[in-house]
């Protein structure tokens, strides 16, 4: 037998009140952790997957939605944009790189995106498996796509109409599997890449001359004439492989968004309010649109935190309770151990850490629980954004919380154990 | 042995006790009877010092406890003192074993649950060890009371009211039992009661 021993006796002889105080501290903590969990995996996520983005180039429209659809695959494109008009860009002396996109299609769910090598490289992309892409209708696929869809190296299939499933499917053409990348935990994982000039194709009823320079570079692109799928998926009237005479018409190629890198910070300066007041197009700085978006949430996090706070306090103050209304009818035996040689500290010691155990399995279960949380929250989460904590981090954060719920049980055990200390024995003892 | 002079406590200025001195050899045994309100409490808790004395001097095994402070108190009381008091006290989170276990470890003796089952075997109550003390029958708490006051070997045993909520019969065994126990661990035995029914079993009688 020992204090230890004793505390956790005494904790495990009031199963209910103990019970409240924890499921309290647990909610409080868990609370503050789940919140504190993904802001951090939310911002990492979206720094990481911008990082080599100083600008995104697309259609006209709000934004956020151009960043969310280009950058993170998680929204509906705005538009479409002439590849003539955002090839120029390339020129610019401000530009160091220019990354061309082009999507709307997809298979289970997942998005296939026309791009060229670059894109890839943007990740620091490797393969796990097979080679990257070379004819144009080979695609390289994301880890997750890989793994979720069970695809394999030569494995075929054709991509369907629009980006959620149960499109149209693109039969005729279909897409074969070159290589796998590994795990980049960026939204890399997610998707299906393949050529511009493929994606073009699927939905551009390919002329002959587009076919002789499928392995064309990127410039001789602009000459291709094809229409574009993001211009059929505006219009909602999108036949796959028909006679359409209209996209036949249409002069100049399209692509859905550029990702565009700067050579110095003076371009993000001057080229953004360039695009946007001299050209058709839109340019969206992402570093700028996601601070407005984590700002943004930075109020509803702000309130759940609130929450958590006042849920803390009525912890405390249930430890508090528990441990006072427990402590008055414990008093006879304080005073036995007392008379048996118990010293003042020794008692004090007791119920002190009585407060303080309550408050760490609290915390501990806390923890659990907001795990748990994100391992469910991780389900809702839209494709293309991934929660990665594999483990129960310990970091400052973690560390401060515990100190902060120690704090709090030490504080709520702070006049039971003057009460301890000021046991009158003898009185005690003599009330019958 | 326990020996008392000039023993004087004092609550506020109207409540004064002032005791006669006492002079216990080995195994002597002594019985303080008097009415509610004499101040027999008062003695039994100077004996043993859970109070202070305003003046005077105790001396057990030669030892005078009043000039020991807080905390050497409480260690003599763990090592020197068993108590049976009127209603039996216990840790009500623990079984009566774990009781036990517990006064041996606040008197800093190691863990000994050979000991503890030889005693609660002599007391007649070794199938109750597993169980909480303080949902034995009033008849056992008092037994189990008695195994708290011995575990730990005291020099002297304190009791106060030990009798008097029980019935002449578990009256007559608890006294048996305190004696015969006291005799065994070599125990000064020291009860105080109003309970006209022990007066005959003691020798050595004080009258307050």
């Amino acid at each position: 037998m020992n204090l230890f021993k004793l505390t956790w006796k005494n904790i495990l002889a009031r199963p209910l009140s103990t019970l409240l105080s924890l499921i309290l501290i647990m909610l409080g903590v868990g609370l503050i952790t789940f919140v504190l969990y993904m802001k951090q995996d939310f911002e990492n996520q979206m720094y990481k997957n911008i990082k080599g983005i100083d600008m995104v180039v697309g259609a006209k429209g709000s934004p956020l939605q151009l960043i969310l659809s280009a950058v993170f695959h998680i929204d509906a494109p705005t538009g479409n944009i002439k590849l003539k008009e955002a090839e120029k860009l390339r020129k610019n002396r401000f530009v160091k790189y220019a990354i061309p996109l082009s999507y709307g299609d997809s298979y289970n769910g997942y998005r296939i995106v026309g791009t060229d090598t670059a894109y890839s490289q943007l990740y620091n992309a490797r393969l796990q498996a097979g080679s990257f892409r070379k004819s144009g209708f080979d695609v390289n696929l994301g880890a997750t796509v890989a793994k979720n869809l069970n695809l394999q190296i030569g494995d075929k299939f054709s991509g369907s109409h629009g980006l959620v499933e149960g499109g149209e499917a693109h039969d005729e053409n279909q897409y074969k599997v070159a290589g796998i990348f590994e795990p980049s935990n960026t939204v890399l994982d997610q998707l299906i890449l393949t050529d511009l000039q493929s994606v073009w194709e699927v939905h551009g009823h390919a002329a002959d001359e587009a076919h002789e320079d499928e392995a064309h570079e990127d410039e001789d692109e602009e000459r291709k004439h094809e229409e574009h799928k993001n211009q059929e998926h505006k219009d909602g009237g999108h036949t796959n492989g028909g006679g359409d005479g209209l996209n036949h018409v249409s002069p100049d190629l399209e692509i859905t968004a550029m990702l565009i890198k700067f050579r110095s910070p003076m371009g993000v300066v001057q080229l953004p309010r360039w695009v946007n007041a001299e050209t058709n197009m839109q340019a969206a700085v992402p570093s700028y649109e996601l601070q407005r978006l984590v700002s943004l949430m930075g109020v509803g996090i702000d309130t759940i935190n609130s929450v958590a706070v006042v849920i803390m306090i009525v912890a405390g103050i249930s430890v508090f309770i528990s441990l006072f209304n427990s402590l008055k009818e414990r008093q006879p035996e304080l005073a036995l151990m007392r008379s048996y040689g118990a010293s003042r500290n020794q008692l004090a010691i007791t119920i002190l850490l009585e407060g303080l155990l309550i408050s760490f399995l609290g915390y501990v279960m806390g923890l659990l629980l907001s795990k748990l949380g994100l391992t469910v929250a991780a389900h809702f989460f839209p494709q293309g954004l991934t929660l990665q904590r594999q483990a129960l981090s310990f970091t400052t954060p973690e560390l401060y919380l515990l100190v902060i719920v120690l704090t709090i049980g030490a504080t709520a055990s702070l006049i039971p154990v003057l009460q301890a200390i000021r046991l009158n024995i003898s009185q005690t003892l003599s009330k019958l | 042995m326990v020996r008392t002079t000039g023993l004087e406590y004092e609550y506020n200025a109207s409540t004064q006790f002032r005791f006669p001195d006492i002079d216990l050899a080995d195994f002597e045994n002594l019985i303080i009877l008097g009415e509610s309100g004499i101040g027999k409490t008062t003695f039994l808790h100077l004996l043993a010092g859970l109070l202070t004395a305003k003046s005077g001097k105790i001396l057990i095994n030669n030892k005078d406890i009043t000039r020991l402070n807080t905390r050497e108190l409480d260690h003599f009381r763990g090592n020197n003192i068993g108590f049976v008091f009127q209603r039996a006290y216990f840790v009500k989170s623990l079984t009566l074993i774990e009781n036990l276990l517990l006064l041996q470890y606040l008197a800093g003796i190691k863990s000994d649950r050979k000991k503890i089952a030889t005693v609660l075997d002599n007391l007649g109550i070794k199938d109750k060890g597993h169980k909480k003390a303080y949902r034995l029958s009033q008849g056992e708490q008092q037994r189990a009371s008695i195994a708290l006051a011995i575990i730990n070997d005291p020099k002297v045993i304190l009791a106060d009211e030990p009798t008097s909520s029980l019935d002449d019969k578990n009256c007559h065994n608890v006294a048996s039992l305190l004696k015969s126990q006291a005799k065994q661990t070599g125990a000064n035995l020291v009860v105080i009661t109003h309970d006209q029914r022990l007066k005959s079993q003691f020798k050595n009688h004080l009258q307050l």
